[in-house]
């Protein structure tokens, strides 16, 4: 008898939206051993050649592979197959849009829900973990040979990780005093509990690679320096540096951009204030302009923080978010208010400058833009007030050119990301990149996908000595 | 783990300390600034370099004990480590041999003055320290100031030591007197800054400030630092924290500072009380 094909995906148990706004806590808690059992049951197993998932993995995980291995209830042999193309599991299973990657074309999709792909490789991540299974990892031998990284956001340890096993001596250079770059400052703890990167990081470093924190490449070394010390250097500095309107009042106090409020938040713990030194502005009613990933992961920050009112601002429509789905639903259970088609033009401060009023005018839609996507025009007279106690403005970020600011031969382009070719060489020979230093604001894995094949393209350099007279520009 | 080496007490809560940051002083130049974070717990501070060592790898710096943080350092002793020391951050300071130049600090503005001082008497000017302080106890690298300036000029606010006045009266007498002055350089309370920036306006005289607004990653990541210099958004970590003083808002500077005023207080009250 044929097996029954269960059409429906297994619900993976969440925290109560009324309890979990009070803490930092995971808000997915993912799945228990059975339920991993169960909805690893309803994978049809696509031949690895043919398996559109795979192919809709920046990191080309095995995913029918692993998931046969949940099935026979070898976990440690289902983190073999991920380690092979991922070295961190626990971090890719939370934080990719597994929606418009690997599940977009799963097959079951046509009988019914797609594979939990993304949950299944939490738990066995979480599961392995919990149980100290750690899988065995081939590293070739030590080839003589130096890379030095820098920074320690999701590309950065990718090629690391990917190095190391090639046989390299790897140095993984970071500013700030934690590594894990947007995973450690930028993610917050509800989705991505720090205790998890800190596991994945020091796994790579028992693979052997050196992490050095609190060095800023470009003013404690020079790129100059790295690259007469290394034989190769990757950067994978990300895109940091974050945009501000330049409207009247955009300084008072309040006023933050994603990046400080969660910084504050994430690696400072400032929820913890006073028990943390680092502090945050307290108060009842708290918007953020934006609507992005961020801007979800700032208002839902804020909730736990003790804002009781939070708006999402945005100028264009619902249909035009580019939340996941997942992180809007998450916020919307959680009480977040939705404005939109709103631009804010001014802020007004009390008599010490604290923001107390959000200016704003509301929009239309009118003729797609360059991104296809309809802009938005304010509407004369439309102007009006909210009233807040703080803000925070999540609208993009773009790459932090201090970094390359001495080095006139790596060439950027017009919207700061560094020109790379499609081997991920920059113009400065040696000298490689990826992630958001090269794409702009992107995903965690494509960032990751990027460090794997400029770990690639690293060992073929350093084996060969062949650099192009010129760099042909890539548009990743 | 940086570990303090040396210590000693200059002024009423004004401490100096000699850090082993062995990685710091490479590429430290005068009128740049570390990030320290002292521990688990810790917030991240910004403090300026004051002296720098390539031959044993230390560095120097000079503090005020004003809130937490700083008392915490402040009672740190020699053997004692710092968790988390970056930097160096910011632009160094822009020198060049301008002819006279006059350095004008306030307070503990005087460890970067005298870094500046140092570098524009090498770079081959003709250097005019202007250092004021409030009262004689809290006068403080008098000495230091001497062996790097052509004249020193040192006021306190109420003439318990030299002369009486603020740094701005002298330099104001300084200009009427016909001295002369192609650049100057300022740093300390943000009223001084201020007003010394619009001294030298008048006269036409270039005028770099030293600004001190917070922050946080002193990297560029985050904006917690932004100051409005010529109508522009600037971030005085990695812009600055040297701007052209004609152009900054001060008055803004200054009340962006006090945006953490309660929790400060609250923060140093547990402190003192002994609540960790």
């Amino acid at each position: 008898m044929a097996k029954q094909i269960k059409k429906e995906r297994i619900k993976v148990p969440e925290q109560d939206p009324k309890a979990r706004i009070h803490n930092f806590n995971e808000v997915a808690l993912g799945y228990t051993f059975e339920l991993a059992k169960e909805e690893a049951s309803r994978c049809l197993q696509c031949p690895y050649n043919f398996a559109p998932c795979i192919k809709g993995c920046p990191v080309n995980v095995n995913i029918p592979g692993f998931i046969k291995k949940i099935l026979e209830e070898d976990i440690k042999g289902a983190l073999e197959v991920i380690h092979k193309t991922n070295s961190l599991p626990g971090i890719t299973g939370r934080v990719c849009p597994q929606e418009e990657q690997c599940e977009m074309n799963c097959v079951m999709g046509k009988l019914g829900d797609k594979i939990n792909i993304g949950k299944l490789e939490r738990f066995v991540a979480d599961y392995a973990r919990e149980h100290g299974i750690m899988p065995e990892t081939e590293i070739a031998p030590k080839n003589g040979k130096r890379v030095a990284i820098v920074g320690s956001g999701p590309a950065g340890l990718t090629a690391a990780s990917d190095l190391i096993k090639m046989g390299y001596d790897v140095t993984v250079f970071e500013a700030l005093h934690e590594p894990g770059g947007v995973l450690i400052y930028g993610i917050p703890e509800f989705r991505l509990p720090k205790d998890i990167v800190h596991y994945e990081v020091k796994y790579l470093k028992m693979l052997g690679a050196k992490i050095e924190t609190n060095v800023v490449i470009g003013k404690t070394k020079s790129l100059y320096d790295l690259a007469k010390e290394y034989d190769a250097v990757f950067l994978g500095t990300g895109a940091g540096t974050p945009k501000f309107l330049n409207i009247p009042g955009v300084n008072c106090k309040g006023i933050y951009s994603a990046n400080e409020f969660l910084t504050r938040i994430n690696l400072m713990k400032a929820f913890k204030f006073p028990e943390y030194d680092t502090p945050i502005r307290k108060g009842k009613k708290l918007a953020v302009i934006g609507a992005g990933n961020v801007a979800m992961d700032a208002a839902r920050s804020a909730l736990r923080v003790g804002y009781e009112e939070v708006y999402i601002l945005y100028r264009r429509t619902r249909e035009y978010m580019t939340a996941r789905e997942e992180e809007i639903h998450h916020a919307e259970e959680e009480g977040v208010k939705f404005m939109f088609l709103v631009s804010p033009v001014a802020f007004i401060g009390d008599e010490d400058c604290n923001v107390k009023v959000v200016k704003l005018i509301m929009n239309r839609l009118g003729e797609p833009d360059s991104s296809g996507r309809r802009r938005p025009e304010p509407i004369p007279g439309t102007e009006f007030g909210l009233e807040v106690d703080a803000v925070v403005f999540a609208i993009g970020q773009k790459p932090n050119k201090v970094l390359y600011q001495e080095v006139p031969e790596l060439k950027t382009t017009r919207w700061g990301t560094l020109v790379v070719d499609e081997n991920y060489r920059t113009t400065m020979p040696g000298v490689f990149a990826g992630g958001d230093a090269v794409r702009g604001e992107a995903t965690v894995v494509l960032a990751m996908g990027d460090g794997k094949r400029a770990a690639k393209a690293i060992d073929e350099y350093i084996k060969t000595g062949e650099w192009p007279k010129e760099i042909e520009p890539h548009n990743f | 783990m940086f570990e303090i080496v040396d210590k000693k007490v200059l002024a009423p809560n004004i401490k100096w300390i000699r850090v082993k940051a062995p990685l710091v002083v490479e590429n430290a130049r005068a009128g740049q600034f570390i990030v320290l974070r002292l521990h688990e717990r810790g917030e991240r501070i910004p403090l300026t370099l004051f002296k720098w060592h390539k031959e044993d790898g230390t560095i120097e710096l000079v503090f005020q004990e004003v809130g937490k943080t700083t008392y915490e350092l402040g009672s740190y002793e020699p053997g004692d480590k710092i968790m988390d020391i970056v930097g160096p951050l910011g632009k160094p300071t822009h020198i060049e041999n301008y002819g006279t130049a006059v350095v004008v600090s306030g307070g503990v503005g005087a460890p970067i003055g005298y870094a500046v001082t140092r570098a524009l008497k090498e770079a081959g000017n003709h250097v005019v320290s202007i250092i004021g302080f409030r009262n004689r106890q809290y006068v403080i690298l008098e000495d230091e100031f001497k062996k790097v300036s052509d004249e020193l000029l040192i006021t306190t606010d109420d003439g318990s030591y030299v002369r009486k006045g603020f740094t701005t009266d002298v330099l104001k007498e300084y200009l009427e007197n016909g001295g002369r002055a192609d650049y100057v350089f300022t740093v300390g309370p943000v009223i001084m800054m201020k007003l010394i920036a619009k001294i030298t306006k008048e006269y036409g005289i270039k005028t770099d400030a030293s600004l001190n607004p917070i922050m946080v990653d002193g990297t560029g990541m985050c904006g917690a630092c932004r100051v409005t210099v010529g109508g522009e958004i600037k971030f005085a970590c990695v812009d600055g924290p040297d701007f052209d003083a004609h152009q900054v808002d001060f008055d803004e500077l200054l009340m962006r500072l006090t945006e953490y005023k309660r929790e400060e207080r609250e923060a140093l009250d547990r402190y003192v009380k002994g609540v960790h």
